[in-house]
């Protein structure tokens, strides 16, 4: 019973952290190469806070505050720029992190912080506490999908000149998407320190960063059920089958390059296709 | 004909200059757009017309000069304040969304005050009231009927239309149109143009970019003619085209009083 559980809470957090770079990627069109890094600084703030006595509920809003002002940061200095230039400053962001935090001590080094005291809420608690924030970020994003914010998204992941002809304040549209997505990301690095008692910079760094966009890609780039659908599958492989915790990066990459070569609407555009043969693009009036 | 120019002005382009490294594609040009105008901005190929648009709109800052909007100037300022402040436009190359529809498209444009900062984008859901503003502004370019319908499929002629209603859902008080006769036949410029003498009667002012001489001569009020991004012309369309230096600089002397005696000359890109 104890692996189910465990295997649930893993699944819970990857689909959390999956939904928020959803937000970047997936609705607003941003490729972050890097958001590991976001999750990071959520762990790393909710495990050191909890190792100087905080309890556990109140290192959450921290953890999103620390890596929600760092991806603000991040986003101001790149968003205004050229669209590819996100992927590269993230990136470089990603292994300044790890860079960073190896060589301090304060920060754990190259051992990383362990015995990060217990959450108190129960093995089941946390659990259930983890599913909760899971399906609320999903709400959310269902939520944000439907308003105008996420009409205004999906504008600007098509063709940002015309939305800037149309008034709207592109890079601060970015920018809400980039300080949304890095706040719920490190919301689900305090989960992720708290459910593995132990963090290291690695746990942080490139490879991860591919994996969850790899989990945005394949699941269909956009699409909440998809990702939801995505996330928890490819987050319990490694689990599953040995080989591909050892071959990560290939296993991802290599989804990550398929995906794109052949159904960039992920599997969300797959099953679409297969539901609806012969239909065009366009979809049909009727 | 034409009406006098007894407006207030709306727009001003003051001794603007635009560089790109060593290329002067505008020159110290100044003109006035009064309230109320239909302005014709016309030109051989390469005279830029479309910098100055751009100038006007902000995509190209101008090197020297400046450009302002009711008394305002508009130096600096970033494509959507400019939207904001009451200028559209209607760009040469349409752009539709291709996800959504025609009529979302145009409500996209229609939701401006929602969509004016992200907080407020994210407390409102409700399209109701932007989706009967966009089925208006289709209406009023004649394509109500293709609301429904995907952008991706149409042919130009309804892009046009539909790049001309999103431009007009934006309530401006300025509408920049730049060649929204190109590539239509000429029964379709003729009709296209006749709306947009329609909308410009109802009051709203227009700076019109278009090679389609004999639909320029139709409806505009008057003409500003550049050639190698200096002015060469600015006034009455008549008068400007009997100019000498604008029949020389312009399309050669012959094909400019042909096309003033026929208004209905063809489509110069057809």
């Amino acid at each position: 019973m104890n692996y189910e559980i465990s295997l649930l809470t893993t699944m819970a957090i990857a689909v959390t952290f999956a939904l928020s770079l959803n937000l970047i990627t997936g609705f607003c069109g941003q490729i972050s190469l890097g958001h590991a890094t976001f999750q990071g600084v959520g762990a790393y703030a909710a495990a050191m806070l909890g190792q100087a006595g905080w309890p556990f509920l109140a290192t959450l809003p921290v953890s999103m505050i620390l890596a929600g002002l760092l991806g603000a940061i991040v986003g101001l200095a790149s968003l205004r720029v050229r669209a590819d230039f996100l992927a590269i400053t993230t990136m470089g962001v990603g292994f300044l992190f790890v860079g960073i935090v190896r060589q301090q001590d304060a920060l754990g080094g190259e051992l990383g912080i362990s015995s990060i005291p217990d959450h108190g809420l129960g093995r089941v608690g946390f659990m259930v506490l983890a599913l909760i924030v899971c399906a609320a970020v999903a709400a959310l994003s269902v939520y944000i999908k439907r308003s105008w914010m996420g009409r205004v998204f999906n504008g600007i992941a098509e063709d940002e000149d015309t939305m800037r002809v149309l008034g709207i304040d592109v890079p601060r549209y970015k920018l809400a998407a980039f300080a949304m997505g890095t706040a719920l990301a490190g919301l689900s690095g305090a989960f992720y320190a708290y459910h593995l008692n132990f963090i290291g910079a690695e746990s942080f760094g490139f490879v991860e960063s591919i994996t969850v966009l790899s989990m945005v890609v394949f699941g269909g780039i956009g699409s909440v059920p998809g990702v939801i659908i995505a996330a928890a599958l490819l987050s319990v492989l490694p689990a599953w089958f040995q080989v591909i915790g050892d071959y990560k990066l290939l296993v991802y990459g290599g989804l990550l390059f398929l995906m794109m070569r052949f159904s960039p609407g992920g599997m969300t555009g797959l099953v679409n296709r297969f539901a609806r043969p012969k239909t065009s693009a366009q979809g049909n009036q009727s | 004909m034409s009406k006098p120019l007894d407006g207030a002005t709306l727009l001003k382009v003051d001794h603007v200059t635009v560089r790109f490294g060593g290329l002067t594609a505008v020159d110290d040009v100044s003109f006035e757009v009064h309230e109320g105008d239909l302005l014709g901005l016309i030109g051989p190929n390469g005279a830029g017309k479309t910098t100055m648009m751009r100038s006007i709109i902000g995509v190209v800052q101008p090197t020297e000069g400046s450009v302002s909007l009711d008394g305002e100037s508009l130096n600096g300022l970033p494509v959507h304040k400019r939207i904001q402040r009451g200028m559209s436009l209607s760009q040469q190359l349409v752009k539709p969304l291709r996800d959504i529809s025609i009529a979302e498209n145009v409500a996209m444009a229609a939701a401006s005050d929602k969509t004016i900062s992200p907080l407020r984008a994210l407390l409102n859901v409700s399209t109701d009231k932007e989706l009967a503003i966009a089925q208006n502004e289709l209406a009023r370019v004649g394509i109500a009927s293709m609301a429904a319908q995907s952008p991706g499929i149409q042919p130009l002629g309804v892009l046009k239309r539909l790049e001309l209603a999103r431009a007009l859902a934006l309530k401006p008080r300025l509408l920049l149109l730049d060649e929204p006769l190109a590539g239509l036949n000429s029964q379709e410029a003729h009709a296209l143009a006749t709306t947009i003498a329609e909308i410009n009667k109802q009051g709203l002012t227009i700076v019109l970019i278009e090679h389609n001489l004999g639909e320029v001569m139709r409806i505009c009020h008057r003409l500003v003619v550049l050639d190698n991004g200096k002015k060469i012309g600015d006034g009455d369309p008549r008068t400007v085209m009997t100019d000498p230096i604008v029949r020389a600089a312009y399309l050669g002397g012959d094909t400019v009083s042909a096309a003033v005696v026929h208004s209905d000359m063809e489509n110069q890109h057809a």
